[in-house]
């Protein structure tokens, strides 16, 4: 099982990569033989490295459910932030400070994808994560008596996707 | 018509992108530096890529070329890239900042105190 997962991925990525270059759908005959054949060497390479994995990965669920988060509340709030910035360079008013928060995720894939986006929402950017899941986030406006924020007041609903997306 | 569209497109993409410029120079120190770039250079070249994406388009639609459907792709994909690794790059340039021991400006807390 651990083949499939390194496999698909590595043909999925060579078929976006080559579309438009023959008749056979988009592709022409020697892509998609080369692209197997890639892929298949690949998949034999890494079959110790990914677990299996394959429910998880290739579950539709999770990937409509992230293209909704990217396309509808990660897109509001990352144009929420260009606009923090430009208020933030324009008037000078920063109360900057490292903070930290303990949102209760497991999962190596949900601590990136909530790390990435608390550095691309307003205002907080990731510096580091420990053993327990601890993230120390430097805040460049911490608002009087929020020394010590919750994951909500930090970074509204993104631990509540994370969650929802990849635990 | 066409040319207004894009025309509007680069001029929010290189606007942010000035934004990030005008942000690094005016910031004090590393980190609020570092937010104002990686924020603002990944907004600004999402709005870029959108342009040519939507070239290629209407482009496609005139010619019905595949060389064109191939330029789309591939302009999504550089975003889709982009928008991954800015802020792994910006996290660990911050991290190694905190390690070699730069305080943060003026901070009301620093809870990394003793820890890195």
């Amino acid at each position: 099982m651990s083949f499939a997962t390194s496999f698909l991925w590595s043909l999925i990525v060579y078929l976006v990569l080559t579309a438009g270059s023959g008749s056979v759908l988009l592709w022409s005959p020697e892509e998609l033989v080369a692209g197997i054949i890639i892929a298949a060497i690949i998949g034999y390479v890494t079959r110790n490295i990914m677990d299996e994995r394959l429910d998880y990965f290739f579950n539709p669920k999770r990937w409509v459910l992230f293209i909704v988060y990217a396309l509808g509340p990660f897109f509001y709030a990352m144009a929420k932030a260009n606009l923090d910035v430009a208020y933030r360079v324009i008037t000078g008013k920063i109360r900057p400070g490292i903070v930290k928060i303990s949102p209760d995720l497991t999962r190596d894939e949900s601590r990136t994808l909530l790390a990435n986006s608390i550095t691309l929402t307003p205002g907080t950017f990731t510096l580091e994560i420990d053993e327990e899941g601890n993230f120390y986030v430097h805040w460049i406006n911490v608002p009087p008596g929020k020394e010590k924020p919750t994951p909500e007041e930090l970074c509204g609903y993104l631990p509540k996707w994370a969650r929802r997306i990849a635990e | 018509m066409i040319e207004w569209l894009l025309l509007l497109l680069l001029a929010i993409g290189v606007g942010f992108n000035l934004l990030a410029s005008v942000g690094i120079l005016r910031f004090p120190d590393v980190y609020t530096r570092i937010h104002a770039s990686t924020k603002c250079t990944t907004f600004g070249t999402i709005f870029i890529v959108l342009s040519a994406i939507v070239y290629s388009i209407y482009n496609w639609r005139l010619s019905h070329e595949t060389a064109w459907i191939t330029m789309g792709i591939h302009s999504a994909l550089v975003v889709i890239f982009l928008v991954l690794t800015n802020p792994v790059g910006a996290h660990a340039l911050g991290r190694a900042a905190r390690k070699s021991g730069i305080r943060p400006y003026g901070a009301v807390i620093d809870e990394l105190e003793g820890r890195l």
